[in-house]
């Protein structure tokens, strides 16, 4: 299903090579017309999806008053983190100004959304300054709940055998630290995902696998047991990946227990306690990688805009039509990347495809038509084997492989040139998606 | 992926190399218009020049996976598949050619510094091959 700027993209091609020289020096594509409008529109969060709704929105909007708000002075390539913790990169990798990335014309406010009011069609900020719009894209991203695990707190990880790959690229370069010593010293490392909703739901599997490599690569493996704790009986939401991760750790020797949730954690004895179906259990670590549970931040949760009922209600994710991202109940609202109350998704892929949609519903509007856009679900991954290898998983809603590369790439064999993409490919693709250009 | 056609590409290639992008672009253009450049002028090619452009060119495939390698964190035992060893040889081909390129003018250069105006003029001396 192509996108309008596709098809229009695509038009602009037999223009030539003057127009290929425009679009790649990032000026905006004039090929469609741009549709001229006084709406305000509202972007609550300038992170991956906010901002790269701010680009295409600033592309196919002539007039129109855009106005991102964010307090975070920094963008983090969230993404990369996985290789800072990997020893791969140095924490700085992820790290951009937010400012850098506001597209000309734009407007930021370094603040955060304090509360939303979508019957009053405007949202107050920290300091109290009201915003009105005509209409809104929440793009919030979401809260890691460190605190609903007992005994745990950012400040212990990079000590006693604490890591967190998720809270950040400082957190991600202690994390590094701590794997790096248990793989000289060896003992219990120990692996594992909340049970709730959750961002890249491959991170946590990625990380068991390069600790196993980096043990391995010191001669180590044979000193240390890995134990995996999934949070019910699979591996992974895609059934046919899950049974592909069980025959990797099998081959691993990673041990998989299930059903564990984790839910406090003792610094000091290095114990971690799970709830089980059997009653809470005690595993003893000399390394593990923390997981919080991750919710709507509390600005949305205490608003009128999240789910009522269903799978998505308790943690306030955002009520939206999950092939329109538009919001079920309040018409000019949109709700994209990880806050939209959709399964699966929670990934920079699934930002990418999330962001076409909205926005081609949300011009549709300005210019009295209607958008035939759909999001299918698609979400990606490259799910990290070992340093070195990788496999490219992309899948939909309903559980299907959706290769970008059939029968080139395959999705479920360990790669080179999967793990060159996301070496290489991954982070300027990122780029080039918050510029409204990939 | 979705939309991914020339601009996409060009989007990514552009952030990939950051401000590198359009000098190498150039440098790309100028190493081919100038290889074609001195073929033209000399009418034909120096199979001296070529053999050694050639050894270079060899050596400049195995650099350009050499740096692949190492730019990537890889080895090469992390080959897993066919498309694997499809994108070594694609990056073999590109280092070989690209150094082949540069070592061709470059040579070619050499000989015109070493030479007079009037020899450059005339045509190749060593046994010119047009095959
Ligand atoms: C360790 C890790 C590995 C990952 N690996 C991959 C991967 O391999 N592939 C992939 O595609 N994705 C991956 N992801 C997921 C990807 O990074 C996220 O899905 C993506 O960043 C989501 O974009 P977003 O805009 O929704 O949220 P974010 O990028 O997190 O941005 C949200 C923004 O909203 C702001 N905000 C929050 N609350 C408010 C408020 N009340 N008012 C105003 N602003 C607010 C925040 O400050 C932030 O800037 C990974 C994530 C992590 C943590």
């Amino acid at each position: 299903m192509p996108s309008i700027a596709a098809v229009s993209r695509r038009g602009l091609m037999v223009s030539g090579i003057s127009a290929l020289g425009a679009a790649a020096f990032g000026l905006p594509r004039q090929a469609f017309s741009q549709v001229k409008t006084k709406a305000r529109i509202v972007i609550a969060g300038a992170g991956a999806a906010g901002l790269a709704a701010a680009a295409r929105l600033s592309d196919r909007l002539d007039g129109a008053q855009i106005t991102l708000i964010d307090a975070r002075k920094e963008h983090y390539y969230q993404p990369g983190f996985t290789l800072v913790a990997g020893g791969l990169k140095p924490a700085g990798y992820t790290i951009s100004s937010t400012a850098s990335h506001i597209p000309r014309g734009v407007t930021l406010i370094e603040e955060t959304v304090a509360e939303f009011d979508p019957e009053g069609r405007k949202v107050k900020t920290s300091s109290g300054r009201s915003v009105e719009y005509d209409f809104l894209i929440v793009a919030t991203g979401l809260h890691l709940d460190y605190a609903a695990i007992a005994g745990m707190d950012t400040s212990l990880i990079g000590s006693n055998g604490i890591g967190s790959v998720y809270a950040g690229p400082e957190f991600a370069a202690a994390t590094w630290r701590e794997l790096s010593r248990f793989a000289d010293a060896g003992g219990v490392g120990l692996f594992g995902r909340p049970a709730i909703e959750m961002k890249c739901a491959g991170a946590p599997l990625k990380y068991t696998f390069i600790a196993d490599d980096h043990l391995r690569r010191r001669g180590n493996r044979g000193r240390a047991e890995l134990i995996y704790a999934a949070n019910n009986n699979t591996l992974f939401g895609v059934p046919i990946v899950s049974e592909k991760v069980r025959m990797l750790f099998q081959d691993r020797g990673v041990k998989v227990v299930h059903d564990h949730v984790m839910t406090a954690i003792d610094p000091a004895r290095r114990i971690a306690t799970f709830r089980t179906p059997q009653g809470t259990r005690d595993i003893g670590y000399d390394f593990v990688n923390v997981i919080p549970p991750m919710r709507a931040p509390d600005a949305v949760r205490n608003s009128p805009l999240p789910w009522r009922d269903g799978p998505f209600a308790a943690d306030g994710w955002l009520d939206v039509d999950r092939h329109t991202l538009r919001h079920r109940r309040y018409r000019n609202v949109f709700g994209v990347g990880d806050i939209a109350g959709v399964p699966k998704g929670k990934t920079a892929a699934s930002v990418k495809w999330q962001v076409p949609v909205a926005v081609d519903h949300l011009v549709a509007d300005i210019d009295g038509k209607v958008s035939t856009a759909s999001y299918n679900g698609y979400t990606s991954c490259p799910l990290i084997t070992r340093i070195g290898r990788a496999m490219l998983v992309e899948f939909d809603y309903d559980n299907n492989l959706v290769p970008s590369f059939p029968g080139v790439i395959a999705p479920l064999e360990e790669l080179w040139v999967s793990w060159v993409m996301k070496e290489i490919a991954l982070k300027p693709t990122y780029l080039a998606m918050l510029r409204g250009q990939a | 992926m979705k939309d991914l056609d020339v601009f996409v590409l060009v989007a990514v290639f552009q952030e990939m190399l950051g401000w590198l992008f359009w000098p190498l672009v150039i440098l790309v253009v100028l190493g081919l218009v100038g290889f074609v450049g001195v073929i033209v002028r000399d009418r034909g090619i120096y199979a001296r020049r070529f053999v050694i452009a050639e050894l270079v060119g060899v050596a400049g495939g195995f650099f350009g996976i050499w740096l692949m390698l190492t730019i990537t964190s890889s080895q090469l035992s992390d080959i897993g598949g066919p498309i694997d060893w499809v994108l070594m040889v694609v990056i073999w081909l590109a280092g070989a050619i690209g150094a082949a390129v540069v070592a061709y003018i470059g040579l070619a250069a050499l000989d015109s510094t070493r030479r007079s105006p009037v020899a450059q003029r005339a045509p190749p001396l060593e046994a010119a091959s047009r095959a």
